[in-house]
C-alpha cells in the first residue's frame, strides 16, 4: 500500500515540475537556448573547415548539454527555494527519496526534451552524416543523459543550500561526471565515424554500471543531504 | 473528563546551534493535546527555529523530543504524519493554481477525502480558485496555506506569525480553525509577536529570550494556566 | 540521532608523547630509502638519472590511492555511526591525500618533459590523477563552504563516499579512452634492479602519509575541543 502512495507522490512531484515549468514559460526556452548558443560559440571556436567539425560533434554536443543541463537542475530547485515549498516538501509524510525520483523523472524529461533541439541544431551547424546505426547512437544518448543528470539531480540538490553555489556544483559535478562524458563522447564519436574499432559497446556496458551504481549511490544518499 | 496521558509535545533541553551560534539554548517544554500554547520573544530570539525543530525539518544539536510519544530522531516520518507546518513563507507554487496547489498537497500527504473545493470556499479564496497564486496577495496566500494545513488534518498544528498580513475577517478564520483543531484533541503552538489577535484562543504563552524560556509571561487577555513550560 | 559531539578523543599526554618519535621514524626511514634506492638503482637506459624521480613520484601516487581510502572508509562510518571524530579522520586524510596529489601530479610532469618534450600528454594514469585531484578539490571545497558542523560532516560524507566510488570507474574510462584508438602503452616495464628501491619508498611514504594525517587529525581535534568549550560556555546555565 505504502509503495501506491510513493509512487503517487512521485507522480504528482513530476507533474508538479513539468506544469510549473510550462507555465513560467521561461525555463525550458531559456535553457534550450543556452544549449544552442554553447554550440555555437564552440563552432566560432573550432573553426568552419568540416571535417574539423565532424570530428569535433560529439564532444561539442555533450558540453553544451552538459552546461545548459546544470541550468536546468539548479532551477528545478530554485523553484523549491524562493517561495519557501522545499520546507513545505519536506513536511509531507512518506519517504523522502520521492522527493528525489520525482526531481529525478521531470529533469530526464526536462532535459531530454531540450538535447532533442539541441541535437538537432548539432547535426545542421556541425554538418554531421547520420550513420545506419543510429539507433545505437540514440541508445549512448539516453544512457548517457541518465548518468548526467542522476548526478546532476543529486548534486544540485545539495548545492542548493550552499552558498556558494554557483561555483560549487561545476566544481563537484563535472569531476564526478567524467567517466560519462568520455564513454558518450567517445562511443558517440566512434558510432559517427563507422566505429572500426566496435568500440562502443564497451563503453555501453561501461554507461550502464555507471547508472547503475550512482542510481543506487545516490538514492541511498539522499536522505543524508536534505535534511538540515 | 478525560485525562490524556500522552503530552502532544515533550521537549527537553532543545538547543540549536548555527555555525557558531547557539540560537536555542536548552528548551524545555510540554504541550497536551487540546492546549495552544503562545510563543512569544524577540526576532532573534528561536522561537521559529524551535517551531522548525518541532516539525522535523532541523535536527536539533542536544536535546530530544517527543510527539505524541514519538520521539523525532527516530520516528520521523510518523511524526510528520501527525504535524503540520504553517510557516512565515507560505511555501505554495506561484504558477499553479489554488485548487492545483491543494491538489498538490492533498495527493502528497497520502490522498484526501476532502472536498477542494468546499476547503477553499471555506477560507474565503472561492473566487480565485481556478487563478495562479501567483497573483494572490500575501494574506490569500496565507489562507491558502491555512487550508493546506486543515487538509493534513493534523494533530499538532505548529503556526509562525500567523496573524501577519491578515485582515480582521482572516483572525476570525484563522482563530475558528484553530479553536475546531483544540476541540478535535489537538495542540497548537502558535509563534506571536503580539497576543492581541490570538488573544481568545490561546492558553497560555511561553516567552523565549535568547535562546532559553523564561517564565509564562502574563500580559492582558491571556491567562496562564500552568506553569508546565519549564524554565531553563 | 544527534550530532555525538561528546566524542572528540580527549588526547592523553602519555600518549600524545610517542607519536613526534614515530615522525623522526618516519622521516629517517624516507631518507634511508632515498639513499638506497638512488644508489642501488641503475641509470635508466633511456631517461638515465631522471628515472629517479620514480621514487617519490610513484609512492606518491600509490599514498593518494592509500588517502583516498581512509576517506571512503571513514566517510561510510561516520554515516554509520555520526561520530565526529570519523569525520575529522577522513577530512584529515582528504587534505593530506589532496597534497600527496598534488605532488605525484608535479613530479610526473617534471618527469614528462624531458622524456616526452612537453609537459602534458594526456597520459591516461596521469590525467586520471588529474581528475582525482579535481575531486579532492570539490570535497575540500564543500568543507570550506559549509559553516554548520553537523551538516559539513554529513555533506562530506555523501560527497566523499561517491567521490571514492568513483575512482576506479575513473581510472578504467581514462585508460579505455588512450587505449582503444593507440597502440602505445606507457612506459611501465619494471626492471627488478628498481623493484627493492620501490618497495622501500612505498613503505617510507606510508608512514610519512599516517604521520601527517594523524598530526592533521590531532590538530582538527584539538580545535573542535576548543569549540565545544566555547559552546559549553555559551548553553552556559542550562539544566537538562
Amino acid at each position: 500500500m505504502t509503495w501506491r502512495r510513493d509512487w503517487s507522490r512521485v507522480r504528482a512531484i513530476v507533474w508538479k515540475d513539468l506544469v510549473t515549468e510550462r507555465r513560467s514559460k521561461a525555463g525550458f526556452s531559456s535553457v534550450t537556448a543556452l544549449g544552442v548558443t554553447i554550440l555555437v560559440l564552440f563552432g566560432f571556436a573550432l573553426g568552419p573547415d568540416a571535417q574539423v567539425l565532424r570530428d569535433a560533434a560529439a564532444g561539442a554536443l555533450w558540453l553544451a548539454a552538459l552546461f545548459a543541463g546544470v541550468l536546468a537542475f539548479s532551477r528545478s530547485y530554485q523553484v523549491e527555494l524562493e517561495s519557501g515549498a522545499l520546507e513545505q516538501l519536506l513536511q509531507y509524510p512518506g519517504s523522502r527519496w520521492t522527493i528525489y525520483v520525482g526531481k529525478l523523472l521531470s529533469n530526464l524529461i526536462f532535459v531530454g526534451l531540450m538535447l532533442v533541439i539541441v541535437i538537432v541544431t548539432a547535426i545542421i551547424l556541425f554538418q554531421v552524416r547520420i550513420p545506419a546505426t543510429w539507433p545505437s547512437l540514440v541508445a549512448i544518448l539516453v544512457l548517457g543523459v541518465v548518468g548526467v543528470v542522476v548526478l546532476g539531480t543529486f548534486y544540485a540538490g545539495m548545492a542548493s543550500r550552499i552558498r556558494a553555489r554557483e561555483v560549487l556544483l561545476p566544481l563537484l559535478l563535472f569531476p564526478m561526471l567524467v567517466p560519462v562524458l568520455l564513454a558518450a563522447m567517445s562511443a558517440s564519436k566512434a558510432l559517427l565515424t563507422g566505429d572500426l574499432m566496435h568500440e562502443a559497446s564497451a563503453w555501453t556496458r561501461l554507461l550502464i554500471a555507471y547508472d547503475m551504481i550512482f542510481l543506487v549511490a545516490t538514492l541511498l544518499a539522499f536522505e543524508h543531504v536534505i535534511e538540515a | 473528563m478525560d485525562v490524556q496521558s500522552e503530552l502532544a509535545v515533550d521537549a527537553r533541553g532543545i538547543a540549536r546551534r548555527f555555525g557558531p551560534k547557539w540560537v536555542l539554548r536548552g528548551v524545555s517544554l510540554a504541550v497536551h493535546p487540546g492546549e495552544v500554547v503562545g510563543l512569544l520573544g524577540e526576532n532573534g530570539s528561536g522561537k521559529t527555529t524551535l517551531l522548525r525543530i518541532l516539525s522535523t525539518l532541523l535536527r536539533p544539536s542536544a536535546g530530544t523530543v517527543s510527539v505524541f510519544g514519538r520521539d523525532i530522531a527516530i520516528a520521523g516520518s510518523e511524526v510528520r504524519d501527525d504535524v503540520s507546518f504553517l510557516a512565515h513563507t507560505p511555501g505554495l507554487y506561484d504558477d499553479l493554481t489554488a485548487l492545483e496547489n491543494l491538489r498538490f498537497a492533498a495527493e502528497m500527504a497520502g490522498g484526501s477525502s476532502v472536498d477542494l473545493r468546499d476547503l477553499i470556499e471555506r477560507v474565503g479564496l472561492a473566487r480565485v480558485a481556478d487563478e495562479r497564486v501567483r497573483g494572490f496577495s500575501s494574506g490569500m496566500q496565507r489562507r491558502l496555506a491555512l487550508a493546506r494545513m486543515i487538509l493534513r488534518r493534523p494533530r499538532l498544528l505548529l503556526l509562525d506569525e500567523p496573524y501577519s498580513n491578515l485582515d480582521s475577517d482572516g483572525t476570525v478564520l484563522m482563530n475558528s480553525v484553530i479553536s475546531e483543531a483544540k476541540r478535535t484533541g489537538s495542540a497548537a503552538i502558535i509563534v506571536l509577536h503580539e497576543l492581541a489577535p490570538a488573544a481568545g484562543i490561546l492558553d497560555r504563552t511561553v516567552t523565549i529570550v535568547d535562546g532559553r524560556v523564561m517564565g509564562p509571561s502574563l500580559s492582558s487577555g491571556s491567562r496562564p494556566k500552568s506553569a508546565a513550560g519549564g524554565i531553563a | 540521532m544527534t550530532y555525538a559531539s561528546a566524542s572528540i578523543p580527549a588526547v592523553a599526554a602519555g600518549r600524545a608523547d610517542r607519536w613526534p618519535w614515530f615522525g623522526v621514524f618516519a622521516f629517517a626511514f624516507l631518507i634511508l630509502s632515498q639513499a638506497i634506492a638512488i644508489i642501488t638503482s641503475p641509470a635508466d637506459r633511456d631517461m638515465g638519472d631522471l628515472q629517479k624521480i620514480m621514487y617519490v613520484h610513484v609512492p606518491a601516487a600509490w599514498t593518494t590511492f592509500i588517502a583516498f581510502f581512509v576517506v571512503l572508509v571513514f566517510s561510510l562510518r561516520y554515516l554509520w555511526k555520526r561520530r565526529e571524530k570519523d569525520d575529522l579522520l577522513a577530512a584529515s586524510a582528504a587534505e593530506v591525500g589532496a597534497t600527496f596529489n598534488g605532488l605525484t601530479l608535479i613530479l610526473g610532469m617534471i618527469w614528462g618533459r624531458p622524456a616526452w618534450g612537453v609537459w602534458w600528454t594526456w597520459d591516461a594514469r596521469l590525467t586520471s590523477t588529474l581528475v582525482l585531484f579535481l575531486i579532492f578539490v570539490g570535497y575540500l571545497s564543500l568543507r570550506a563552504f559549509v559553516d554548520d558542523a553537523e551538516r559539513r560532516a554529513e555533506w562530506s560524507a555523501v560527497v566523499g563516499a561517491l567521490g571514492a566510488i568513483n575512482v576506479p570507474i575513473v581510472y578504467m574510462s581514462v585508460r579505455w579512452w588512450r587505449t582503444l584508438h593507440q597502440v602505445q602503452s606507457t612506459p611501465s616495464s619494471m626492471d627488478p634492479a628498481y623493484v627493492l628501491g620501490l618497495r622501500l619508498n612505498a613503505f617510507a611514504f606510508l608512514f610519512i602519509l599516517i604521520y601527517f594525517i594523524r598530526q592533521r587529525y590531532h590538530a582538527a581535534c584539538l580545535q573542535r575541543s576548543t569549540e565545544h568549550a566555547e559552546e559549553m560556555t555559551a548553553l552556559g546555565g542550562q539544566q537538562s
